[in-house]
């Protein structure tokens, strides 16, 4: 039998926590037993007092079973308070929809905290009741934050419905996030998409800025439909192009 | 490096961050404050707060600035009972928050009974949470409003130690030492404490226990109140190690209290804040002389906009 999400968050914290590691089972087992939620929030707090903030160190046993346990998870790059914090959050029996545990805490988080939740995405329960608190973290101002749902990450493969997908794309490149470390950044390739990107391509050749090499990623399987074609052919005449495509 | 321990920068433009971080600013500190128009409801207190823990915090750290906050109902707006009370069931969550430093800016604006009120209740919250507290003294009545900020500190018990007495001047500031509070000055045109007053305080007093700070905010500021201070400290015969002290030291020693303010955090950041929230400051690294300059200076320079 695999092991859970959960199992393994709590193997790595633990092995990592030292001297913490008992204060870590500890608070566990009581978030597990019906807390209130205070204690959910004081234990998400002290997190990063008791644990620090150093990277999660993960083998690649490690990182085989992550898959494993959920296609497509890469908790590489984690950090360690910021994986107590996702355990706690599954560990916690709420009183109430998740989703409205998961927004309180949203709305009240810092920097550090937003990271962690957004992070632990594919790994909570009801996901389709968490659309709405997606939207907030895919709109806000802090990259880290929208990049913690935007790379390595298979919850916008799995659950975001087109638009927000193309959107999520091209708010990438607009504030020059990598596409290379978007799961399913092929699977999810879509006719729209690649106008969409061929347009913004045009834009940013417009204004004499660079563009971005992955952006073709998601534009050559329609290379050959009629609107994409135009609108390359054209770039092509505009001296655009020279190897993008190729 | 220099440490600005009172700055309100959420009311601040890009160029203030670029000043302050090209000046040799590696840390500041954002009190949560009145915005200068009363919010009128719990929620939009609570977004502030949510703001300078997270947002702000992220902007600071573009410009290779490591931003702190402190979390507390200011003085004025503990005037509105109804929104205080409101506020402050939210503080506990917050207090908590990284890079939360110390209960504040609290304190009395018009001495009024909630103001006592409301600054009480806070300064237990500090003791339970064993965090420093930052105190405004009030701008009318202020060696009278001063002392007693300091009264009802002892009279809660919190040791003098953890507590930094801020916008001090000639009249209080002898005091607040002699009482073993930390004594902050906020170099503020017009208003509180102007540069060359300062540098005249440090030659009489040294550097013990002296903050000095901008506490730039929307009103007519400086945000290179610390840094011009120093300069001017150090072109006036004061010695490097007071001014070392009073613009870098003293705060980190202070607001370190808490825990959550460390020297590492900018010289050796996490490797995860260095992947999101922490650019680095090149510019000290690089071993650039910090310099000065206006921000009136800076947009006229620059004709292309890129």
């Amino acid at each position: 039998m695999t092991d859970q999400p959960a199992d393994l968050l709590q193997r790595w914290v633990t092995t990592q926590a030292g001297d913490a590691a008992p204060w870590v089972t500890d608070q566990l087992a009581t978030l597990a037993q019906g807390a209130a939620e205070r204690d959910l929030h004081i234990f998400l707090g002290l997190a990063p007092r008791k644990l620090g903030k150093s990277d999660l160190v993960l083998s690649p046993a490690d990182r085989a079973a992550a898959d494993a346990a959920h296609a497509g998870w890469e908790p590489q790059g984690w950090s360690i308070d910021g994986a107590a914090r996702v355990l706690g959050l599954l560990r916690f029996k709420a009183q109430r929809p998740f989703a409205q545990v998961f927004k309180d805490l949203r709305r009240t988080a810092d920097a550090g905290e937003m990271i962690a939740l957004y992070r632990g995405l594919p790994l909570y329960p009801e996901p389709e009741t968490l659309d709405f608190e997606v939207g907030e973290g895919l709109r806000s101002n802090l990259k880290p934050v929208f990049e913690a749902i935007a790379h390595r990450n298979p919850f916008p493969r799995d659950h975001f419905d087109q638009h927000r997908w193309n959107h999520m794309i091209l708010k990438a490149l607009f504030v020059g996030s990598d596409l290379g470390p978007i799961t399913g950044l092929k699977d999810r390739a879509n006719p729209e998409l690649a106008r969409i990107l061929v347009d913004y391509a045009q834009e940013r050749w417009a204004a004499g800025r660079p563009v971005s090499e992955e952006l073709w990623i998601p534009v050559r399987p329609f290379a050959d439909a009629p609107e994409i074609r135009s609108r390359l052919d054209r770039a092509r005449a505009e001296g655009h192009l020279e190897e993008a495509l190729q | 490096m220099l440490i600005d321990p009172h700055a309100h920068m959420i009311s601040r433009t890009t160029d203030d961050y670029q000043a302050m971080a090209d000046a040799g600013v590696v840390a500041l500190i954002e009190p949560a404050f009145w915005l200068g128009q009363p919010r009128t409801f719990v929620g939009t207190y609570v977004d502030y707060l949510s703001t300078i823990v997270g947002w702000e915090r992220f902007r600071a750290g573009q410009f290779g600035i490591r931003h702190y906050c402190t979390i507390g109902l200011n003085s004025k707006e503990a005037n509105n009972e109804e929104l205080a009370e409101g506020v402050m069931e939210w503080l506990p969550r917050f207090a908590l928050k990284e890079g939360v430093v110390a209960i504040g800016e609290i304190g009395y604006d018009e001495q009024t009974a909630l103001e006592d009120k409301y600054f009480r209740l806070q300064l237990e919250l500090a003791k339970e949470l064993n965090l420093p507290v930052m105190v405004h003294t009030p701008h009318r009545d202020k060696k009278r409003g001063t002392s007693r900020s300091m009264d009802v500190c002892e009279e809660h018990g919190i040791d003098p130690g953890m507590v930094v007495i801020d916008h001090n001047n000639e009249e209080t500031v002898a005091e607040t030492l002699q009482r073993g509070f930390w004594a902050g000055f906020s170099i503020y045109p017009s208003t509180k404490m102007g540069n060359k007053r300062m540098v005249e305080l440090l030659k009489q007093y040294g550097g013990e226990r002296i903050i000095v700070d901008s506490a730039c905010d929307w009103g007519i500021s400086d945000c290179l109140g610390v840094a011009k201070t120093a300069q001017l400290a150090l072109e006036s015969g004061v010695s490097e190690e007071t001014v070392r002290k009073v613009c870098y030291q003293n705060a980190l020693d202070a607001y370190g209290q808490s825990g959550q303010m460390k020297e590492d955090d900018w010289l050796n950041p996490p490797a995860i804040d260095q992947r999101t929230l922490y650019e680095g400051n090149s510019i000290l690294r690089g071993g650039r002389e910090p310099h000065i300059e206006t921000p009136g200076e800076r947009r006229a320079k620059q004709l292309l906009i890129e």
